[in-house]
C-alpha cells in the first residue's frame, strides 16, 4: 500500500502556540486540520513535512457564530458535515451550504474542515499521482520537476483550483481571518487566492486561517452549480459560484460570477457579470450572460472530462446557476 | 392425489434420479432456494482473511521498482546502494529468474522481473524485501537503472505501421501477435441474397476490472524445502504451473498454492503474476516469509483487462431483417504481453453466431503488441466488444428497415439444440423468453421513440440489446486430456461432509455452489457442509475461476462425487434399515424408506452404518466437457458445454444542452438454465448491470501521450480509484431482474452461467437508448457525455449525427490478413474441418 513518510506530530493547545511551532520549523512544518487533503498528498510525496501541526486541540475554531451585525463567523475547524446541516446556514446561505454538501463524499466530509477546503491544494492529473508515476514523466514544475506538462511551453503551473466553496465565498464577498505571530488580519476571501498553480495562496506560510466571515443576508442571492462526472466523490471540473444583488424592482445592481475548476483560481466571469447589470434576470438576459462565460473558462487538459467540452458547456452551467439566483 | 399418497410420496427427491437437469422445482430441497452463501456472515462481519490480512513471524515486505520508460533496453542496474539501505534483506533482478512464463503455452513471454527489455511504464525491474514496507520503498528509490529507450508503440495503428522495433520476437510478424482469418459458408452468396447491407466501424475503449481487493501475495519457503504461496488468484492451478516452471529445479510437488478468498477478480487475477513469482523467489533467497501487497496503481499495471478493439462489421439482411451474411473484422490493442490474448482474439469472433443465426460468416481478427499494461480477460472476455458492435448495428439495421429492434432480433434467434455456422453446439436457448420479459417489463412497445421530456428538461429514451455467453471453455488452456474439474468428498462418523475442490471463490459464490449441490444430493443442510477449496496440496485440480466455468464444471464433478458417496451411505443405511437401496430417500439430514418415511435414520447414523460396512468413506468426481464439433484450426475457442442468454432494456434521460445523461432504470432478463440459488444469481446479474454501466458511461484505460524535447512520455492517465471513474451508488439505477430458466442437459440440475453474460448487453443498450432519446449515434464505448454532446453538435450543424471512428478502410489499421481458412457450414454438409490450407508464410504475408 501507499504509506505515509515519517514525521513528528504536534498538538498545540492554542492558536499562538500553533503559529509559533510553524515559525520554529519553517518549511519543514505544515498545519493539518481534517487531513483529507494533506495525508493523501503526503503518501504521494507531494508534501513531505517532517513536522505536522494538528489544529484539533486549538479552542474556538469549531463554532459557527452569528454576529450582532448579521454576519456569520465560521471557525476553520468546523467539520464540513456539520456545516451542510447547520440550520442558520441552510436558511440564510443555502448556496454555501449546498457547495459544502457537494464536496467529496459523506465520509470525507465527516473529517474535512472548512478551513482545509478553502486552502485545498490545486489539482492536476499530472500532479495528483504517486511518486513513481511522476518519476516516469520526469516530474512537473509543481513538485520535483521543471516543466508544466499541460502546457510545456508555459513558464507557469496550471494546476486547478478545485474547492467547491471557494467560488461561492469569493462570489458572495466573504472574508477570511488570518493569524500570525504578528497578530491577526482580515482580508476579502477573493484576495486570499492568486492565479498560479503553485503559489495559489497569498497568505504567508506561517499565517493560520482561523475564521471565514460570511456577509449579512440582504438584497443578494447566490447559487452554486457543480459539473463533475459522478454525483459524489469527484472534484469539480467546473464550479459556478454566482451572486446577484438586486434593487427593489429586481434590477441587478451588482453581480459576481466565479468559475471554479476552470483555472488556477476562481476566475471572475467579468463580461457575464456586466451583461447582467441594469437588467432584470429574464431568460434572455441570463442566456446572453451565460454565453459570455465561455471565454474566461480557461479549461486545460489536466482534469477529468474533455477540455473543450468543459468550455463549451460553461455557458449552460453559468446560465443555470444564474437562473437559481432568480 | 389422496392424503395417504401424499404422505408416501413426499415432495423430496426420489431415490432413482433426483438430479435430472429437468427436475421439477418441488422435487428439490436445496437447489433453487435463496439460502445464504456459506461464507456470507464472515464477509459481512469483516472477518474473512484475504491475502493481505495474513502475517507470519519474521515476515519481510517486498516492493517492486518498476520501469519509468515505455519501451527500453536495460543497459545497467546498480543495486549496490539499495542493498546497504536500512532494513533491506534481499534484492532480486531479472537475472535471478531468467525462465519466461505466461498463462498460455503459446505466449510464454513474461519474466518475473524484466530481463533485458521493459515494454511499458510499470513493468517490474527490481524486487527489494526489507523489514518494513517503507524501507523497501526507500531502497527502490536508491536503485539506479540505465535505460536505452526504444520507439514507443502506442496504438494498434502504430503497431500495424511499425515492423521494427518489435516488442517481442515471436508472433506473426512485426508487432502483430495474432492474426486470424476464418470463413464459414458462402459470403458472396449471403450478401447477394441480402436486401440491405450495412457497414459500420465502431470502437470499444479498454477498461479494467477494478476489484476492491488489491492483489497481495505471501510466500514462505520453509526449512524443509517446501514453498507455500497464499495469493489473491483466481487460478491457483495455473499459478502452481508457472511457479514450477520459473523456480526450476524446485519440484512441482514441493510447491503449494493457496488461493485466498478474492475480494473481486473479474478476470484480473487469472494470470500468474510477476509479483507472485518474485515473492516466492525472494522467500527462497532470504529464508523468510515475504509479503507483497500491491498499491492501486500497481493493480492498473497488472491489468489484463478489456482490450481496446476497433471493429468493422458488414451485415447483410433481408427486407424482414433476417441476417444472411456477416463479415466482421476486429483489431485488438493487446498491450505489452500475450496473456490470454490469443483466446481474446478468437473470442472477438467466435460467439457472433450463438446469439443470432448467421448463415454465412467471415471473421478476421488481429492482435497487436503495444507499450501498455497487458490486456487479457475481463468479465465477458473478448465477446463484449463485438457484442457492442453487433447490437448497435442491429439497432441501425432495424431503423433502416423500419422494424422494431426487439421483433427483428426475435426473428434471428439461433435455434436451440443446433450447430452454428462455426460448429458451436447450442443446447438450451432462452433468449426469446428473455426478450419478451424485458419488452413487457419496460413498456417497450408503448414508450419507445416517444422522446418524452422529464421535469428538468431531459429527454427519455429506451434501448434494447441481447447477448450470449459460454458456461466454461470447452478446452483447457494447456493441452491435456485430463478432467477440467475434480471434487473429493470425505464423510465421517460425526456426520460431517467435507468437499475438497480446487476452485476458487472470487465472491461469486462458487464455494456455496459446491455445498448446495452436495447438500441436495445427500439431503443435508448445505450450511453444515465444510468446503475446502483452492489449495493445491489438499484439493483436486480445478482449472480455475474463469470463463464462467465453475458452476457447470465443478458442479458436475461435485454431483458425481456426491452420487458415489450417496451410494455408499445408502448401502450402509439399507443394511441397517433392512430396506432395498433403491427405495431410500436422502432429505432433511435423514435417510428413509420412500414407502414408509417414518422408517429411517439420521444422516449421521447412516454414515456410521456405512463406515462400519465399507470403511473410511471418501469419493471423487470429475468433469470433462463434451467433445467439440469444430475440428478446424482455431475451433478450440468458443465451444462450451452450454450458452447462457441475456436481454436488457436500458432507459436513459439525456440533457440535450450538454450531452449529460443518467440511467434511471434497467430491465435485465437472463437465461440461466436453472438458478441454483435465485438470490445469488440475481446478485450476479445486478453486479453485471453495475459493471456494464461503468463501462458504458465512463470507464477507460486512458493513456497520456506527450512529447517533450524529442522524448515521448506514454503513461496511464489516471491509475487511481478517484480518477479512473467507475459509478458510485448515486449512478446505480433501479434494476428489474428476470431469471429465465431453460434447463440445459449439460448443467448440474440444468444450470448455466450467470456471472458474465448479463454484462454484455448493457453497453450497446445504452448507446441504442441515447439514439432513441436524441437521435444521435455514439459508435464508441464508453458513451461519455462529451461524445453525446459532440454527436448532438454534429446533428445541429447538419453533419452525420454520429460520434465514432472514421468509416471505411482508412479507419482501421492496414493489415494483410492473407487467405481465409474456409469451413463448410453444417447446412452445406460441412464436417467441422477446413477444406483449404491457407499459406501461413510469415514473410510472404508481409
Amino acid at each position: 500500500m501507499l504509506r505515509l513518510p515519517t514525521f513528528s506530530y504536534h498538538r498545540p493547545k492554542t492558536a499562538a502556540e500553533a503559529v509559533r511551532l510553524k515559525k520554529e520549523h519553517g518549511k519543514d512544518a505544515m498545519f493539518v486540520a481534517g487531513g483529507t487533503d494533506l495525508y493523501p498528498n503526503m503518501k504521494r510525496r507531494h508534501q513531505t513535512p517532517t513536522h505536522v501541526i494538528s489544529l484539533q486541540d486549538v479552542p474556538g475554531l469549531a463554532s459557527v457564530d452569528v454576529q450582532q451585525d448579521g454576519t456569520v463567523a465560521i471557525g476553520a475547524m468546523c467539520r464540513l458535515s456539520d456545516l451542510e446541516r447547520h440550520a442558520h446556514l441552510l436558511a440564510h446561505y443555502p448556496a454555501f451550504a449546498h457547495a459544502v454538501k457537494e464536496i467529496s463524499t459523506p465520509l470525507l466530509r465527516n473529517m474535512g474542515t472548512i478551513g482545509g477546503n478553502l486552502l485545498l491544494d490545486t489539482r492536476c492529473t499530472y500532479y495528483d499521482q504517486s511518486h513513481e508515476w511522476r518519476e516516469s514523466i520526469d516530474f512537473c514544475m509543481k513538485k520535483d520537476g521543471a516543466i508544466c506538462w499541460v502546457a510545456p511551453g508555459s513558464p507557469r503551473c496550471w494546476a486547478v483550483q478545485s474547492s467547491d466553496t471557494v467560488p461561492v465565498v469569493c462570489a458572495i464577498e466573504a472574508k477570511v481571518e488570518l493569524v500570525s505571530p504578528e497578530g491577526s488580519r482580515t482580508i476579502a476571501a477573493s484576495d486570499l487566492y492568486r492565479d498560479d498553480g503553485i503559489q495559489y495562496l497569498t497568505k504567508k506560510p506561517e499565517e493560520l486561517l482561523t475564521r471565514l466571515l460570511l456577509p449579512a443576508p440582504g438584497n443578494w442571492k447566490a447559487s452554486y452549480l457543480k459539473l463533475r462526472r459522478r454525483d459524489t466523490f469527484d472534484f469539480p471540473v467546473l464550479g459556478v459560484g454566482a451572486c446577484v444583488w438586486t434593487d427593489a424592482q429586481g434590477v441587478v445592481t451588482k453581480a459576481s460570477i466565479r468559475l471554479g475548476g476552470a483555472g488556477s483560481f476562481a476566475i471572475p466571469a467579468v463580461d457575464a457579470e456586466k451583461a447582467l447589470l441594469g437588467h432584470k434576470l429574464t431568460d434572455e438576459v441570463i442566456a446572453a450572460a451565460g454565453e459570455k462565460a465561455m471565454k474566461p473558462a480557461r479549461t486545460m487538459d489536466n482534469t477529468d472530462l474533455d477540455v473543450y467540452w468543459r468550455r463549451k458547456v460553461a455557458p449552460v452551467f453559468v446560465a443555470r446557476a444564474l437562473l437559481a439566483c432568480k | 392425489m389422496g392424503l395417504d399418497e401424499q404422505k408416501t410420496a413426499p415432495s423430496v427427491v426420489r431415490a432413482d434420479a433426483p438430479w435430472r437437469h429437468d427436475a421439477k422445482k418441488d422435487e428439490l430441497r436445496v437447489i433453487g432456494k435463496p439460502i445464504r452463501k456459506i461464507d456470507a456472515r464472515s464477509k459481512v462481519a469483516g472477518l474473512t482473511k484475504f491475502a493481505d490480512d495474513l502475517k507470519l513471524p519474521r515476515m519481510l515486505h517486498m516492493k517492486l521498482l518498476r520501469s519509468t520508460a515505455a519501451h527500453a533496453v536495460i543497459k545497467h542496474i546498480d543495486v549496490s546502494k539499495a542493498k546497504s539501505m536500512p532494513g533491506v534483506k534481499g534484492v532480486l533482478t531479472g537475472q535471478d529468474m531468467p525462465i519466461p512464463f505466461g498463462i498460455l503455452p503459446v505466449s510464454q513471454d513474461e519474466h518475473a522481473l524484466c530481463l533485458d527489455t521493459v515494454r511499458f511504464v510499470g513493468d517490474p525491474v527490481v524486487a527489494i524485501a526489507a523489514m518494513e514496507e517503507e524501507q523497501a520503498w526507500d531502497a527502490c528509490r536508491a536503485v539506479e537503472v540505465e535505460y536505452q529507450t526504444l520507439q514507443t508503440i502506442g496504438s494498434s495503428h502504430e503497431a500495424a505501421a511499425t515492423d521494427e522495433p518489435r516488442l517481442h520476437d515471436y508472433g506473426v510478424r512485426g508487432n502483430i501477435h495474432r492474426l486470424e482469418n476464418l470463413e464459414f459458408g458462402d459470403l458472396k452468396d449471403g450478401f447477394a441474397r441480402a436486401d440491405h447491407i450495412r457497414e459500420d466501424t465502431v470502437f470499444f475503449e479498454g477498461n479494467t476490472h477494478l476489484p476492491m481487493e488489491q492483489h497481495a501475495t505471501l510466500a514462505h519457503f520453509d526449512k524443509d524445502g517446501k514453498l507455500t504461496i497464499w495469493s489473491s488468484t483466481q487460478t491457483p492451478h495455473y499459478l502452481h504451473r508457472a511457479l514450477a516452471r520459473v523456480l526450476h529445479p524446485l519440484p512441482a510437488h514441493h510447491i503449494r498454492v493457496i488461493a485466498c478468498p478474492n475480494g473481486g477478480g473479474f478476470g484480473g487475477k487469472s494470470d500468474p503474476f510477476n509479483h507472485e513469482i518474485a515473492a516466492a523467489k525472494m522467500s527462497m533467497l532470504t529464508g523468510r516469509p515475504v509479503k507483497i501487497a500491491l498499491t492501486r496503481e500497481e493493480v492498473f499495471w497488472c491489468h489484463r483487462g478489456r482490450h481496446p478493439v476497433l471493429m468493422r462489421s458488414k451485415m447483410g439482411v433481408t427486407k424482414t431483417g433476417r441476417i444472411t451474411a456477416l463479415d466482421f473484422e476486429s483489431y485488438l490493442d493487446g498491450g505489452a504481453y500475450g496473456s490470454y490474448g490469443t483466446a481474446s482474439t478468437f473470442y472477438t469472433g467466435a460467439l457472433q453466431t450463438v446469439t443470432y443465426a448467421v448463415e454465412n460468416y467471415h471473421f478476421r481478427g488481429v492482435r497487436f503488441f503495444t507499450c501498455k499494461a497487458p490486456c487479457g480477460p475481463k468479465r465477458g472476455h473478448g465477446t463484449v466488444q463485438p457484442r457492442f458492435a453487433i447490437e448497435v448495428q442491429l439497432d441501425k439495421v432495424a431503423c433502416d428497415l423500419g422494424l422494431d429492434p426487439a421483433e427483428m432480433r426475435k426473428q434471428n434467434l439461433a435455434p436451440r439444440e443446433s450447430l452454428t455456422a462455426n460448429f458451436l453446439r447450442i443446447g438450451s436457448m432462452g433468449l426469446g423468453a428473455c426478450i419478451d420479459k424485458v419488452v413487457e417489463g419496460s413498456g417497450w412497445k408503448a414508450r419507445r421513440g416517444k422522446q418524452e421530456r422529464t421535469k428538468d428538461g431531459r429527454i427519455r429514451g429506451l434501448g434494447l440489446a441481447c447477448s450470449s455467453y459460454l458456461s466454461g471453455a470447452g478446452l483447457p488452456i494447456y493441452w491435456n486430456g485430463l478432467p477440467h474439474s475434480g471434487v473429493q468428498l470425505k464423510l465421517d462418523r460425526s456426520g460431517l461432509v467435507t468437499v475438497f475442490c480446487g476452485s476458487t471463490d472470487i465472491g461469486q459464490g462458487s464455494d456455496s455452489v459446491l455445498s448446495w449441490i452436495v447438500g441436495e444430493v445427500l439431503g443435508v443442510d448445505p450450511l453444515g457442509i465444510r468446503v475446502v477449496t483452492s489449495d493445491t496440496d489438499l484439493t483436486p485440480v480445478d482449472l480455475g475461476s474463469y470463463s464462467s466455468r465453475v458452476t457447470v464444471m465443478t458442479g458436475n464433478a461435485a454431483m458425481q462425487a456426491a452420487e458415489r458417496a450417496r451410494d455408499i451411505v445408502a448401502r450402509g443405511a439399507a443394511e441397517h434399515l433392512q430396506v432395498p437401496v433403491n427405495r431410500l430417500v436422502f432429505a432433511d439430514a435423514r435417510v428413509f424408506d420412500s414407502e414408509n418415511p417414518d422408517k429411517g435414520i439420521s444422516f449421521q447414523d447412516a454414515v456410521i452404518a456405512a463406515e462400519a460396512r465399507c470403511g473410511t468413506i471418501g469419493t471423487v468426481g470429475s468433469y470433462t466437457p463434451p467433445k467439440t464439433a469444430a475440428k478446424f484450426r482455431g475451433g478450440g475457442v468458443g465451444p462450451s458445454p452450454s450458452y447462457s442468454y441475456s436481454a436488457c432494456v436500458v432507459e436513459v434521460e439525456v440533457d440535450p444542452d450538454t450531452g449529460i445523461y443518467r440511467v434511471p432504470k434497467v430491465w435485465m432478463a437472463h437465461d440461466i438454465g436453472r438458478a441454483l440459488n435465485a438470490a445469488v444469481a440475481m446478485g450476479q446479474i445486478e453486479g453485471s448491470v453495475y459493471m456494464g454501466l461503468g463501462e458504458a458511461m465512463m470507464e477507460e484505460m486512458a493513456y497520456r501521450d506527450r512529447s517533450h524535447k524529442g522524448h515521448r512520455v506514454f503513461v496511464h492517465k489516471i491509475p487511481s480509484l478517484l480518477e479512473y471513474k467507475s459509478p458510485s451508488t448515486m449512478e446505480m439505477p433501479e434494476v428489474v431482474t428476470y431469471v429465465v430458466e431453460d434447463p440445459d442437459k449439460n448443467g448440474p440440475f440444468g444450470a448455466k452461467e450467470v456471472g458474465q453474460g448479463p454484462l454484455l448487453p448493457i453497453m450497446p443498450a445504452v448507446a441504442n437508448a441515447v439514439f432513441d432519446a436524441v437521435g444521435v449515434r455514439v459508435d464508441e464505448n464508453p458513451i461519455s457525455f462529451e461524445k453525446v454532446f459532440a454527436a448532438l453538435l454534429a446533428k445541429k450543424e447538419g453533419k452525420d449525427a454520429r460520434f465514432g471512428p472514421s468509416l471505411g478502410k482508412d479507419g482501421v489499421p492496414q493489415v494483410d490478413f492473407g487467405d481465409s481458412l474456409k469451413v463448410k457450414t453444417p447446412w452445406q454438409g460441412g464436417d467441422g474441418t477446413a477444406w483449404n490450407e491457407p499459406k501461413r508464410d510469415k514473410k510472404a504475408a508481409k
